[in-house]
Parts: C-alpha cells; sequence; structure tokens
C-alpha cells in the first residue's frame, strides 16, 4: 500500500448547465504507484481530462467534484485548503497540457514562466533559478538555452514549446506529471522526439506519469498499466500486455480492432475495417444500465437495465461488464 | 490493376508544380524571399487509385491539394486533368472541370455553413451546374444521403444537430453528388474519434467502388495511408521525397526520411517497439531551406555531396521512385 502515489476513489465530477447535468466523471478508481507510467485512453468526452483536472481541483466552471476522493500521499486533496492545494500544483503534482502555445504566457520570456515557479516553490534567489533553469532547459534538449531563455514563445516552433512546457513540469521535480495529450499537436518525427526526452527525464528523477492520450500506439509502448474510459467511466484497467493482448471490454476489443496497424496489410486490394456502430453518448443523457450497450455487439438483456459489475479477469485486470460475472 | 495503370492514361497529371508564396520579413525587407510551399513536384494520378500524400505540417502537401483544385495559382509548372491543361484556365473554361475535381475538408464543423440546412449543404452544387427539376433535385439529395448513411429524416435538419462523423458523411455527400472523378481529401479523418475513423474510412472506400472515384488523400496518418492507399509520395520541405506503391513503400522504404518518419509511428500493440530513429531537430523553414538536400541536416547518412546538390527523384526499382543521393537498402 505504501508505493501507491494517488489513488482515486469513486470519483464524480459534474457540470451543471442550462441544458442539464454532464456527468464527465462518473465515479472514477483508480490508482498510480511511485514512478509508474499509467496510461488513461479515451475518446472525446470519455472523461479523462477532467479526471485530470480534478486531481488539481482546476475544473473550469460550472463543473465541480462532487463526491469521492483523491488520495495523494494518503491525504484527500479534496479536503485541503486553497493555500495548501496551490503548494502541490506546480510543485507535487504538475501537468503538461496539449497544445503548448495556449498554455505559455505569450507575454512572457521563457525565463520569466520558468523561474516563476521556482521563486514561488523554494524561496531562491532570482540568479539561482534562473541557472536551474538554463539547466533543465538543457535536459529537454534545447540547444543554447542560455539565448532561448531569453525568447518568447512565439519564437519557438511548436516541438521546442512542448520542450519548454516539459522543462517547466519537472523543474521541482514533482512526483507525479499529468500529460494531457502531449504531442497531440504535434508532427510524428517531432512526437517521438518529445517522448523519448519525457520518459528519460521522468525516469531519472523517479516521477510517476499519468499519460492521457486518445493514441493506444503511444500507451502500448511506454505505459505500464492503463485505464481505458468510455463516458466518464473507466470500463477497462490493466497491465499493458494483458490490455492489449487479451482486451476483455466490447469497448476496448472494438477500439483495438477498429484501428489501422501498420504492416499488417497483405496484397492487393482494399480489407474493411471494423466499424463499431453508433456514436459516442451525449453526457447530459447517459443511457441506462451500461453505458456502452447502445454500440455493444455482445448486448445481453440486462445490460440495458443495471450497471455492470467490476469482474477480474486476471489479477490487475478488471473489467465493467456483464459478460464476465 | 497496376499492370494496366502504364497503359491507361493518367486522369490527372502535375509537372514541375510550383508554389511561392510571398513573404514580409519585417518593414523594410527590400526583397522579401518567398515561402517555398511546393517546390517543383510530379505525379500522376490513375483512374480509380488513391493516392496520398503523405508529410508533416509545412511539407507543402495541402498546398498542393489546393492548387491541384485551382483553388489557388500555381507560381510555375502544369496541371492536366483528363489530357487537359487546366493550369491557366478561366473561371468559365474551368467550369466543367471543376464539377469533376470535388474536396473533403479536414475540419467537419467548420466546412459546413451552421445556417445552411443539410439538403442545401448536399443540393448546393446541383443548382449551379444542373438544371433539375426540384423533385429530380430531392431524390438525388435524397440518394446520396443513403448513400452516405445519414437517414432520409435529417432532409431539413442544420449542422449543429449532427455528430463529427455525421458531418463528415454531410461533407462527404455534398462532395460527390455532383459525380466527380477526383476527390480531394485534405486530413478527412484527423478531426474525427477513433471509433468514428473507421467508419468513414469504410466509407470511402465503398464509394470509390461505387462511384468509380479516384482519390488525392492529403494527410499525415500513415497507418491511414497504408490501409487505403494505391500509391504514396512522401513529402519533405516542398519536395517528394519517395514516391511508390503501397506495398513497395511500406516493405522496403528507401529513403531516410521515410524510414524515419515509419519507425515514428507507435503501433497499438505490446513488445512490437521497433528500433526508432530520432531525428536531429527540427523541420527547417521553407522561406529559406537547406543547400542541396533539404532533408541533410536532419539526416544520419549525411555526406558532403548532400549539401551541394539536390538528389533528383530517380527510379530505384520499377515504379518505386527515391530522391537520395545514397539510398540506403536494407
Amino acid at each position: 500500500m505504501n508505493d501507491i502515489l494517488l489513488n482515486l476513489i469513486n470519483l464524480e465530477t459534474v457540470f451543471q448547465t442550462r441544458n442539464g447535468v454532464a456527468k464527465a466523471v462518473n465515479g472514477v478508481s483508480f490508482h498510480i504507484r511511485k514512478g509508474e507510467i499509467v496510461g488513461v485512453v479515451g475518446e472525446s468526452g470519455s472523461g479523462k481530462s477532467v479526471t485530470a483536472l480534478s486531481i488539481l481541483r482546476l475544473v473550469p466552471a460550472p463543473g465541480r467534484v462532487i463526491s469521492g476522493k483523491i488520495l495523494f500521499h494518503e491525504e484527500d486533496l479534496l479536503q485541503l485548503p486553497m493555500a495548501k492545494m496551490r503548494q502541490i500544483r506546480g510543485d507535487r503534482i504538475s501537468m503538461i497540457f496539449q497544445e503548448p502555445m495556449t498554455s505559455l504566457n505569450p507575454a512572457l520570456i521563457i525565463e520569466d514562466q520558468l523561474i516563476e515557479a521556482l521563486v514561488t516553490h523554494r524561496k531562491i534567489s532570482r540568479s539561482e533559478a534562473r541557472n536551474r533553469a538554463i539547466e533543465m532547459l538543457r535536459l529537454v534538449e534545447i540547444s543554447t538555452p542560455e539565448k532561448r531563455i531569453k525568447d518568447y514563445p512565439h519564437h519557438l516552433s511548436g516541438g521546442m514549446r512542448q520542450r519548454v512546457m516539459i522543462a517547466e513540469a519537472l523543474l521541482l521535480n514533482p512526483d507525479l506529471l499529468l500529460a494531457d495529450e502531449p504531442t497531440t499537436a504535434l508532427d510524428v518525427t517531432i512526437q517521438a522526439q518529445i517522448l523519448d526526452v519525457m520518459y528519460k527525464l521522468t525516469q531519472e528523477m523517479g516521477t510517476a506519469v499519468m499519460l492521457i492520450t486518445h493514441n493506444l500506439g503511444l500507451v502500448a509502448e511506454s505505459a505500464k498499466r492503463v485505464e481505458v474510459m468510455y463516458a466518464g467511466k473507466v470500463v477497462e484497467e490493466g497491465p499493458v500486455a494483458d490490455i492489449f493482448g487479451n482486451p476483455s471490454h466490447p469497448y476496448t476489443k472494438g477500439l483495438l480492432k477498429s484501428i489501422p496497424v501498420p504492416g499488417q496489410i497483405n496484397g492487393e486490394g482494399d480489407q474493411k475495417l471494423y466499424e463499431m456502430k453508433g456514436i459516442i453518448p451525449s453526457l447530459f443523457k447517459l443511457p441506462t444500465g451500461c453505458t456502452f450497450h447502445p454500440r455493444c455487439p455482445e448486448m445481453k438483456s440486462i445490460c440495458n437495465q443495471e450497471h455492470p459489475p467490476l469482474c477480474t479477469v486476471s489479477p490487475g485486470h478488471q473489467v465493467l461488464c456483464w459478460h464476465h460475472s | 490493376m497496376r499492370g494496366l495503370m502504364s497503359v491507361t492514361e493518367p486522369l490527372l497529371k502535375v509537372e514541375n508544380l510550383k508554389k511561392y508564396f510571398p513573404s514580409r520579413k519585417g518593414l523594410f525587407a527590400r526583397t522579401p524571399s518567398p515561402v517555398r510551399a511546393v517546390d517543383g513536384i510530379d505525379f500522376e494520378i490513375y483512374p480509380g487509385e488513391t493516392f496520398s500524400l503523405v508529410g508533416e505540417s509545412g511539407c507543402g502537401k495541402s498546398t498542393t491539394g489546393r492548387l491541384i483544385l485551382r483553388l489557388i495559382e500555381p507560381t510555375e509548372g502544369q496541371i492536366w486533368f483528363q489530357g487537359n491543361d487546366i493550369t491557366a484556365l478561366g473561371r468559365k473554361a474551368m467550369r466543367p472541370f471543376r464539377k469533376s475535381m470535388q474536396i473533403i475538408f479536414q475540419d467537419p464543423y467548420s466546412s459546413l455553413d451552421p445556417r445552411m440546412t443539410i439538403k442545401d449543404i448536399i443540393g448546393e452544387g446541383l443548382k449551379r451546374y444542373d438544371n433539375l427539376k426540384p423533385q429530380q433535385r430531392r431524390d438525388m439529395i435524397l440518394e446520396m444521403m443513403s448513400k452516405v448513411g445519414l437517414r432520409s429524416e435529417h432532409y431539413n435538419h442544420y449542422p449543429h444537430e449532427f455528430s463529427g462523423g455525421q458531418r463528415q458523411r454531410i461533407g462527404i455527400a455534398r462532395a460527390i453528388i455532383l459525380n466527380p472523378k477526383l476527390v480531394v481529401a485534405d486530413e478527412p479523418l484527423s478531426a474525427l474519434d477513433v471509433s468514428i475513423q473507421a467508419q468513414v474510412i469504410n466509407l470511402m472506400q465503398k464509394l470509390k467502388h461505387e462511384l468509380h472515384l479516384s482519390y488525392l488523400l492529403i494527410t499525415h496518418d500513415l497507418s491511414v495511408v497504408e490501409h487505403i492507399s494505391n500509391r504514396i509520395a512522401v513529402m519533405y520541405l516542398g519536395k517528394i521525397v519517395e514516391l511508390a506503391s503501397r506495398d513497395q513503400l511500406f516493405s522496403q522504404p528507401s529513403h531516410p526520411y521515410t524510414k524515419a518518419l515509419f519507425s515514428a509511428i507507435p503501433i497499438p500493440k505490446v513488445g512490437q517497439r521497433k528500433q526508432r530513429i530520432i531525428l536531429k531537430g527540427d523541420v527547417p523553414s521553407p522561406i529559406n531551406p537547406p543547400s542541396g538536400c533539404r532533408f541533410h541536416p536532419r539526416c544520419h547518412y549525411t555526406q558532403k555531396i548532400c549539401a551541394e546538390l539536390p538528389p533528383a527523384l530517380k527510379e530505384i526499382e520499377m515504379g518505386h521512385w527515391a530522391a537520395c543521393h545514397f539510398p540506403p537498402h536494407e
């Protein structure tokens, strides 16, 4: 139990709007161990980003966490006073966002953005902070960091900005890094560079990573365990080899079958891709019973009546489905 | 099919196509050097084939698509469509060709007018090009809707009532209603969720066979490219660096950039990770591209000649072209 860094217990985050209540995160429980890379995969609206924002208590209004626990170092973040929470953000838990241009301040040079966190959290002098920042930029493989630190974000390419974001996120040596689609806005060859740097540094520093992505390939390559989310719930979780080798939820199975995999095509002619029917349900009006039942090829009569139970497939591999009960 | 290609006339032929955009570098720059978005490319698309242009952002793939549709004017070069030189045709002379060349856009949200109903969006082309009675037009629109998998009760609905995947179906119906020969699909899948992408890929494949379409697919997604292309051209900084059939390109990639690109695709299988080629640095600016081979500053095999002489696109085996001084074969 001691090596568990983060433990989400039955987290529920809702958005109260004029059109009703959207259940963005609908009872999510999972944990991340110290230094572990956990992949959280899902499509738009699955609740993966809102889960990350809930952990930092940064859910934008009108959203709010209505129940559950977020245990970080066995302390419930939801119960902390705001001042204490601010100390944790950026220091113990940091976050990288998808679009680096919108998360860097366009009016500040890189130096000012980087040392802000250091000066706030560490009570060190500006010049010392600057040296630490330059060192960090060197670690994320930015060439001539002492010059680059005087640049504004618009001087940098997309890949460079994301490197700066990683430097900023890891500057205080956090215990947990929430990486929300960190490479989605980047080209594939740049994506490879960025992930390479991110994993190298977090491994060296012993930082756990929660990698939020829609790209199953990224998760297969790097994560140790995987949480598959659908419509605000974790529908399957397990070690990466089990999720990809023995997917057990019909949604996970469908997702894996519907992606074209390079190197799988032989010979001439077109091959039809597996098609998951239907669309992602509206969070305002979730289907009854199992939220996946309208799209499920294996639906039974009970599936649209009652919530499915969490069943164990193998040690550590669990699935939210009536077929395994 | 591939044997046939050499005898059939190409549907579209592009020769030495160039597009330079003027760039302004500050207020007092006297001779601003242009952005060389597309810098001399040649290729052909044959009837019934899916030809893909792949590359990273800024390589000129979308500009090429726009040039072919004459949405922007080329700086240099020729575009032939069904044997006719359409490069310099005026508005009127271009009209009959426009019907045969349509486009599907990337973003299904911004490419549909929110104030038009589905029937108006899909039927707009019919109004311009065909003199149909209202009843005939209605029938054709409904037929297209059923072809792309939209229900007839959606006839009078507005775009905001649809999901991303359905909107892309509307965009596809709008593109194919005039019975085009060539459809330019510019990143048609990248705004869609994974489980919806497969639906749209299968729809595009079905329509290709039913309507004998050719596609020019512009994308950065190599997995999709392998799934649906017949031939593929890889672009880098405005140039084609490699052009080959799907099987040739994926089994024997020749250009170092193609290899790096392929090795960077994350594969959704555990334990399948290949040796990844990590490229040095960023893509250089197309305003001032590197001398010689444009890829040489990032290439692992660079030699002296690479910085001096731009490599020509050479045929290294039947139908497989690569622009490299030292194509490293496995």
